[in-house]
């Protein structure tokens, strides 16, 4: 008998490989952003079946909410020569399969040896009050707190040399300074000059008389 | 409790035909599915009235904050106004660009409303009123309200036009700037309840003290911030540059006639009513009275949010009356110099003032 956990998961299983190839095989390179975007969602789904919310959530709202949205900004402002890129894809065929079949290799090796039989755990049940997030936020904090701190290190490093790398100041862009327009009062802007509304023309009747 | 008494109803009518017994016989195994579908209704319908009926109340604020009258044409008081409007977009040819990549200019309204209305699933109307119970609902909450930028931003593309792509590509920008000082003022809030779960959200700020008890008070920087964050999502005044009529036409739906334009419409309507419900669940106590003495703790809940949610939305409707619109340079200024830094500061305070006695809440 087949439960229907088994069924949804091959349903969601189905779907990412078939979104994965479609990444690699779409002609149009915002299709294929966006069938990654399909396969990071058939992933969360999976991770939803294995009562890993917290991470199947962060995954919707990380890469998909974020970096795919700006993936997809990035691909649409470019103008990508797709029949460009696809040249030379038979050369580097065989390379490749070998680097495929070199992962194949590993993942079943690591998943499937009896060596290492410990790291392939089913997943457990818990009880509905069973909260995934406590957990994560309770190994992170507590037994992983170092290697969490130097990744969280690692990646602010890698923030500021992004910005250091890509940060190019061009002397003829013309700044504003909203602080100062803000500040700005209507005496530092225009001068008022008191001064008699209406002279006398001394010549008025002159013209009146031309005319 | 609910189900049971549905069921018992249900029973009852099918007996008096003498049906009941063939017909439970058939649907027994699809129950939980069927009950689901039958709340999923029950959600989805009123959000869709209230959308029409929003979009009436906003053009009759606007009017009178504006000294006209506003519509009042189409049935009593013009109250029959969204129904002509439904009708008439419906009626509609629908354009589809001859340069347009077709599928994706129709999925594009469709990706704009699905996460509106799914994001609903987990928001808390009353003690037990929730379709979905979920211990991980704000994230589920701040998931599903990114993912509406995608329908933006497929329909400035697959448009195949100049404005709805400047349109896509200023709201891009946009929603993930200040989903980040969103999201931050939400960490606050979980600081505060210990809690992600929006039902026991609500229940944190239930302490005997009606209004004193509400994160908002606490956490009053925060509250405007993810206001201000709540506007800048919906893509609404004084933000809503992707769709700037003096500049860029229409934004992200110039091409869009219609149907198609009236899904991103329900969508964006549907996001302002989940933003001012989930403002009222976070920061004003969701079901909770203001007071928690007699008259006042003897109305349901439910009203309580609604009211609630009324006047989330009546300034959304204000600040759309009173602001000019702000320019990109400056929307980009408030989100990433102003908000952010707040939210990190405020952040660290709360962290801190939990810590001590003189956190009351």
């Amino acid at each position: 008998m087949i439960g229907i956990d088994t069924i949804v998961f091959f349903m969601f299983a189905a779907l990412t490989v078939f979104a994965a190839l479609r990444v690699i095989t779409a002609r149009n390179p915002v299709h294929a952003a966006l069938f990654l975007v399909l396969a990071f969602f058939s992933m969360a789904g999976i991770w939803i079946l294995l009562e890993a919310e917290f991470l199947a959530i962060t995954l919707v709202l990380v890469y998909v909410g974020a970096v795919m949205v700006l993936f997809l900004f990035v691909v649409m402002m470019l103008d990508i020569n797709i029949e460009k890129l696809r040249e030379g894809f038979w050369k580097w065929f065989p390379v490749g399969i070998l680097l495929a079949g070199a992962m194949v290799f590993e993942m079943v090796w690591v998943v499937g040896s009896n060596q290492t039989a410990s790291t392939a755990v089913g997943a457990v049940k818990h009880a509905a009050d069973y909260s995934n997030t406590k957990e994560l936020g309770r190994l992170i904090y507590t037994d992983y707190v170092y290697p969490f701190e130097l990744a969280a290190v690692i990646l602010l490093v890698a923030i500021v040399a992004a910005i250091a790398l890509t940060l190019r100041a061009r002397r003829s862009s013309k700044k504003q300074n909203p602080s100062d327009q803000i500040r700005v009062k209507a005496k530092d802007r225009i001068r008022i000059v008191a001064m008699p509304s209406a002279k006398k023309v001394a010549s008025q009747t002159d013209v009146s008389k031309a005319s | 409790m609910m189900e049971a008494q549905i069921l018992q109803l249900l029973q009852w009518a099918l007996n008096l035909v003498g049906l009941w017994e063939s017909v439970w016989g058939l649907i027994a195994p699809a129950w939980p599915v069927i009950w689901i579908l039958i709340k999923i209704v029950v959600i989805v319908a009123p959000i869709m009235v209230g959308v029409a009926y929003l979009t009436f109340v906003e053009r009759k604020v606007l009017g009178y904050m504006q000294d006209r009258i506003g519509p009042n044409r189409v049935g009593p008081f013009g109250l029959l106004q969204p129904l002509a409007d439904g009708i008439k977009l419906l009626m509609k040819e629908l354009i589809i660009p001859s340069g347009s990549n077709k599928f994706l200019f129709v999925l594009a309204p469709v990706l704009a409303l699905a996460p509106a209305l799914a994001a609903w699933a987990v928001v808390p109307f009353a003690e037990g009123m929730a379709l979905a119970n979920v211990n991980a609902g704000l994230l589920y909450i701040l998931s599903m309200t990114s993912l509406g930028v995608y329908g933006i931003i497929i329909a400035g593309w697959a448009s195949n036009s100049k404005y709805a792509f400047l349109g896509a590509i200023r709201s891009a920008a946009q929603i993930v700037s200040y989903e980040l000082a969103m999201g931050f003022a939400l960490v606050c809030v979980l600081l505060a309840a210990q809690s992600m779960n929006l039902s026991d959200i609500v229940r944190g700020q239930q302490n005997g003290h009606g209004l004193l008890g509400w994160y908002f008070i606490p956490l009053f920087p925060m509250f405007v911030v993810y206001f201000i964050a709540g506007v800048a999502e919906t893509n609404r005044a004084p933000f809503d540059l992707a769709e700037d009529e003096s500049v860029i036409v229409a934004g992200f739906h110039t091409e869009y006639s219609g149907m198609g334009f009236a899904l991103f419409f329900l969508a964006e309507y549907a996001n302002m009513i989940l933003i001012a419900a989930l403002t009222s669940v976070l920061f004003l106590g969701g079901w909770l009275p203001p007071l928690d003495i007699a008259p006042f703790n003897e109305i349901p809940g439910l009203f309580w949010m609604l009211g609630k949610m009324s006047f989330i939305l009546f300034l959304f409707l204000w600040l759309r009356a009173t602001f000019p619109r702000y320019r990109y340079d400056q929307l980009m200024r408030l989100g990433w110099k102003v908000l952010i830094p707040l939210t990190l500061v405020w952040v660290v305070v709360v962290a801190t003032w939990m810590q001590t006695p003189f956190w009351l809440w």
